[in-house]
C-alpha cells in the first residue's frame, strides 16, 4: 500500500514535466507579443521594447526561458505577473478559495440531484418515473450555462430581487452574503453535471441490479431499499466516482463563462485575463497549478476505488 | 408430519411481447423435514423457474399460480412483505454460479452476519461472531480469516461453502439448491453435496436439489422429479428412477432405454430440442422426440399417473416393461 502510493506519486513528477514542456510551447504560439502590450504608450520606441525584452528574458532561447522558468517552479517560485505586478503564487492562494468554493457547491448539487435521480431511474426503469428523470437529465446537459446564467439572473435577481446578479463575497467575511453571491453560479455550474452524472449513475445501477448478488441478496430477505442502496449502488460508484473526479477537477479548473456572467473573480478569469493581457508568467502558473490539482483529484479517486473495491486493494 | 414444502399445481407462466407462455405447468411434490428431493431435466425445462417462483423471486411479469405451502403456511396468500420475511429465514437458495452470487465489495463474514443480523435482530458484532461459526460449520477451516476476507480471494469451492453458511445461517425448514455444484471442479463437487447432506442430517432442513445430472442424484435424494418442457413427466424414490425408469425422457437422460425390440434400444442421447412453450405440440409434449412414441402419443396428453407406490409417469406406454 505504501509502496503503491509511493509510485503513483513518483508517477506524478513526469506527467508534470510533460505538461510543463506542453504549456510553455504552446504559449509560444500564441499571437501577439508581450512587449509590445507591456509596452502600451511607448510602443513605438525600440529602445524600451528592447528593455522589457532584456528583463522579461524574452531576448534568450525559448528552451533557455523554458529552464529558467522550470527551475524557478521546482523551488516553489512561479514568478512575478507582468501586468498586475504580483507574485503569479499569491494570485493563485487568492483565486483558488474563490474557485474551490465555487466548485465544491457546485459539485455538491450535482450529486444532490444527480445520483438520487440515476438510482431512481434505474430502479423504476421504462416507467414515468425513468422518463421525467431522464428528461430532466437531458435538460440539464444540454442547457448552455451562459443562457442558464443569464435566464437565473434575470428571473432571481431582476424580477425577484432575491439574490445579488453579480460579485463575490469571500466565506470568510460574511457566509450568507457569499452562500448568496454563489449560489446561482453553482447552480448553473451543477446542473450539467447532474446530468452527466444521472445517466452514468443510472447505466451502473442498471448493470449491477442485474447482477447475480442482487438475487442473492433478495434471496436473504433484504428489503429492497437495502438490496438497491447497499448491494448494487456499493458496486456501481466505481464509475461514478471515476466521473466525478474528472468533473470536480474541470470545476476547479475555473468555469470561464460562468465566472464572467456572474463577475466571479475566480482561476476562469484569472486565466482569461492573463490570455489576452500575455501575461505569460500568470498563465504557465494558472496552468501548472490546474494539472497539479487534476493529478491530485486522480490519485484521490484511485483510492476511493480501494475504499470501494476490495480487489484493488491488494495490487 | 407437515411437510417442509408441499407444491400442488404450480403453473407460472410470463407475459411476453410474442404472448403468454407457460414456463411450469401444474408441478406438485412435497418435501419432508430432513429429505432431499431432487428435480431433474434440461436446461429451459422449468426447474430453475419453479424455485424461483417458491422464493417469490420471480420478476413483475411472472404470474404464479397453484398452492405452494411452507410448513403449512399458504406462500401465495401473504403479503411480498410477510414473505421476504420468510426468505433467508425459514427458505433459503444457493445458486449455480459462487462466483458472482457474493457480493464482490463486502466480506464473507460480512455478508452472512447481514442475514443474521436481519432475521435474528443480533447485533453487528455478534451477527459476525456467529458468521464465524457457520463458516466453521461448512467445515471452512481457519474460520475467522476466512471471513474476513472477500469473494475474490476464495476459492469456488469455498464461495459455495460460505453461499451455504448464509443459506443456512438461520436454520431454514427448506433449502433450495440450484445447480450448486455443476460450476464447480469434480472432486469438489462431491465434497460440496457430501455437506449438503451432513448439514441436513445435522439441522433437519429439507433440500430441493436442482440438477441436470442424474449421477448427483443418485446418492443424495431420496425422491425425483424428472421435468420436461414445464411438467412433471416422472417422481419416483432415488432408487427406483435408476432401477426402473418408466418415462422415456427418464430413460433417455440415463443414456440407457431397455431392450424393447431388440438390438435397436440404445439411447446415447436425446435428439432434438425441447418444444418451444409457445407452440405446444397437442399430445405428449416429448412425442416428437420418444423413440417409443406411437400415433395415440401426438393426439393424447398423458396425466401422471401411478405405477408403484411413490412412483409416477406421465406416459401412455408405461409402465414400459409389460409394454
Amino acid at each position: 500500500m505504501i509502496g503503491w502510493l509511493l509510485r503513483r506519486l513518483a508517477q506524478i513528477i513526469p506527467t508534470l514535466l510533460i505538461l510543463s514542456v506542453m504549456i510553455f510551447g504552446l504559449q509560444q504560439l500564441m499571437p501577439g507579443d508581450p512587449a509590445l502590450i507591456l509596452a502600451g504608450e511607448e510602443r513605438g520606441d525600440p529602445v524600451v521594447l528592447a528593455q522589457i525584452r532584456a528583463e522579461l528574458l524574452l531576448d534568450r532561447p525559448i528552451a533557455e526561458q523554458y529552464f529558467v522558468w522550470v527551475s524557478k517552479v521546482v523551488q516553489g517560485d512561479f514568478g512575478f505577473s507582468w501586468r498586475i505586478r504580483m507574485p503569479v503564487s499569491q494570485l493563485i492562494l487568492e483565486k483558488l478559495p474563490v474557485t474551490f468554493q465555487l466548485a465544491t457547491m457546485a459539485f455538491v448539487i450535482a450529486i444532490v440531484i444527480g445520483v438520487p435521480l440515476g438510482i431512481l431511474s434505474a430502479v423504476r426503469r421504462d416507467t414515468p418515473t425513468d422518463w421525467l428523470a431522464n428528461a430532466v437529465a437531458l435538460a440539464g446537459i444540454s442547457t448552455p450555462n451562459f443562457w442558464l446564467g443569464i435566464m437565473m439572473i434575470l428571473f432571481f435577481s431582476v424580477n425577484l430581487g432575491w439574490l445579488p446578479p453579480s460579485g463575490y463575497v469571500p466565506l470568510t467575511e460574511d457566509w450568507r452574503a457569499s452562500l448568496a453571491t454563489t449560489i446561482m453560479p453553482a447552480f448553473v455550474l451543477g446542473s450539467g453535471i447532474a446530468g452527466v452524472l444521472m445517466r452514468h449513475t443510472r447505466a451502473a445501477m442498471m448493470t449491477a441490479m442485474a447482477q447475480d448478488y442482487v438475487r442473492t441478496a433478495r434471496a436473504k430477505g433484504m428489503a429492497e431499499g437495502v438490496v438497491v442502496l447497499k448491494h448494487a449502488f456499493r458496486n456501481a460508484l466505481i464509475p461514478v466516482v471515476t466521473l466525478g473526479a474528472i468533473e470536480f477537477g474541470r470545476l476547479l479548473a475555473g468555469a470561464v463563462l460562468t465566472e464572467q456572467i456572474f463577475t466571479i473573480p475566480g482561476f476562469g478569469k484569472l486565466i482569461v485575463d492573463a490570455v489576452f493581457n500575455r501575461d505569460y508568467p500568470v498563465v504557465q502558473g494558472v496552468v501548472l497549478a490546474t494539472a497539479l490539482i487534476f493529478v491530485v483529484l486522480s490519485l484521490v479517486a484511485d483510492l476511493l476505488y480501494m475504499a470501494i473495491n476490495p480487489r484493488l486493494r491488494q495490487a | 408430519m407437515t411437510p417442509a414444502l408441499a407444491v400442488t399445481g404450480l403453473t407460472v407462466s410470463f407475459a411476453t411481447d410474442r404472448g403468454v407462455f407457460r414456463a411450469v405447468d401444474g408441478l406438485s411434490f412435497s418435501v419432508a423435514p430432513g429429505e432431499t428431493l431432487a428435480i431433474v431435466g434440461e436446461s429451459g425445462c422449468g426447474k430453475s423457474v419453479s424455485s424461483l417462483a417458491i422464493m417469490g423471486l420471480l420478476e413483475g411479469n411472472a404470474r404464479v399460480g397453484g398452492d405452494l405451502r411452507l410448513a403449512g403456511q399458504d406462500l401465495l396468500a401473504m403479503t411480498p412483505e410477510a414473505r421476504r420475511k420468510l426468505r433467508g429465514a425459514d427458505m433459503a437458495m444457493i445458486f449455480q454460479e459462487p462466483m458472482t452470487s457474493l457480493n464482490p465489495a463486502f466480506c464473507a463474514g460480512n455478508q452472512i452476519a447481514e442475514v443474521l443480523a436481519l432475521h435474528r435482530g443480533l447485533s453487528r458484532h455478534a451477527a459476525y461472531e456467529e458468521a464465524i461459526r457457520a463458516l466453521d460449520q461448512v467445515r471452512i477451516p481457519d474460520a475467522r480469516r476466512r471471513a474476513a476476507q472477500y469473494p475474490h480471494q476464495l476459492s469456488g469451492g469455498m464461495r459455495q461453502r460460505v453461499m451455504i453458511a448464509m443459506a443456512l445461517a438461520c436454520r431454514p425448514k427448506l433449502l433450495i439448491a440450484d445447480e450448486p455444484t455443476t460450476a464447480l471442479d469434480v472432486t469438489v463437487q462431491a465434497q460440496i453435496l457430501e455437506l449438503l447432506d451432513e448439514l441436513k442430517r445435522e439441522t433437519g432442513t429439507a433440500i430441493v436439489l436442482i440438477t441436470h445430472d442424474l449421477g448427483v442424484v443418485a446418492d443424495h435424494a431420496e425422491q425425483v422429479v424428472v421435468m420436461y418442457a414445464g411438467r412433471a413427466v416422472e417422481t419416483a424414490p432415488g432408487e427406483a428412477i435408476f432401477t426402473h425408469p418408466e418415462h422415456p425422457y427418464t430413460i433417455g437422460l440415463l443414456g440407457a432405454a431397455p431392450r424393447l425390440d431388440g438390438p435397436r434400444g440404445r439411447l446415447a442421447s436425446i435428439e432434438g430440442t425441447v418444444p418451444d412453450p409457445m407452440h405446444r405440440p397437442p399430445g405428449c409434449g416429448f412425442a416428437p422426440r420418444c423413440p417409443f412414441a406411437v400415433a395415440e402419443c401426438t393426439v393424447t396428453d398423458p396425466a401422471l399417473t401411478m405405477l408403484a407406490p411413490g412412483h409416477a409417469a406421465a406416459c401412455l406406454l408405461a409402465p414400459l416393461e409389460a409394454a
